[in-house]
């Protein structure tokens, strides 16, 4: 893992990270209402694991970033729905419902644009500042 | 007589813990989801006295003792956080995006000292 010297390593990594959930959000809501002929074929609803990476490892400096380590499965149980003439019904007439809640979804999703538009915000500030530092004496 | 370095030193070193600040503060921020992150902060006002020399032992003599903390990093401390998060994350974008519009705001004050200075000093060149 490269080092994290500035705010476009700061910011920019945690808007990837922000992203990965994003995306995770949107396949739980693409994949909301897929029903499977057994529990195992069932979806279910993936979330991001987010963990802070430090500048230096004695967290001196106060300096970092997060990061999407890991993207895991939840363990919630598919619905089961009793459709016999469903064609991916099994022999005793179920199919199984993705395990996502779409309500959370949603909110999870309103989170993490939120906390993506924080970063470019911090990112687009501290720019402008960097650029008036630049031009300094002129 | 004062060199131009020491004419401008205060302004540059404000405008060097700014930018910390600012870095820790934007950490502060890209880890508001994380969980058990811990909310830190530079103690600006602490931090610009020790550049000064103005605290309150100041060594005015060569024979005192230097007290002022060497490590910059000594004075980062931890945000108490006002309502606790279940997560253990103490970073509340408010308070954060508070402290940061603040501390670029003053950021731009800095450098806008920095630059009547240098304006001060082209005139004084130039002799106009």
């Amino acid at each position: 893992m490269a080092d994290i010297n500035n705010v476009f390593d700061i910011s920019g990594r945690a808007m990837a990270a922000q992203l990965v959930r994003l995306n995770t959000i949107a396949s739980n809501l693409a994949n909301a209402g897929n029903l499977a002929s057994s529990e195992d074929e069932a979806y279910r609803s993936l979330k991001p694991v987010f963990e802070t990476k430090y500048a230096d490892e004695v967290r001196k400096n106060g300096i970092a970033t997060a990061q999407a380590v890991d993207i895991v499965e939840t363990n919630r149980l598919p619905e089961k729905l009793y459709l016999p003439d469903h064609p991916s019904a099994d022999d005793n007439g179920f199919v199984y419902s993705a395990a996502v809640n779409i309500e959370e979804e949603y909110v999870e999703m309103m989170e993490a644009s939120r906390q993506y538009q924080n970063n470019v915000e911090v990112i687009t500030t501290l720019r402008t500042l960097m650029m008036r530092t630049i031009s300094m004496g002129k | 007589m004062k060199s131009i370095g020491d004419h401008l030193n205060f302004h540059a070193s404000a405008l060097q813990l700014r930018s910390r600040r600012n870095d820790i503060l934007a950490s502060n921020i890209a880890n508001a989801a994380t969980p058990n992150f811990k909310a830190r902060d530079l103690n600006y006002d602490h931090q610009i006295r020790q550049v000064d020399g103005i605290g309150p032992l100041k060594a005015t003599d060569s024979k005192h003792f230097n007290v002022a903390v060497k490590n910059p990093h000594q004075t980062l401390f931890y945000r108490q956080p006002i309502n606790p998060s279940l997560d253990g994350n103490t970073v509340e974008l408010s308070v954060e995006q508070l402290e940061f519009s603040e501390n670029s705001l003053r950021y731009q004050t800095s450098l806008e000292f920095l630059n009547n200075r240098i304006a001060g000093l082209m005139s004084a060149i130039r002799g106009e």
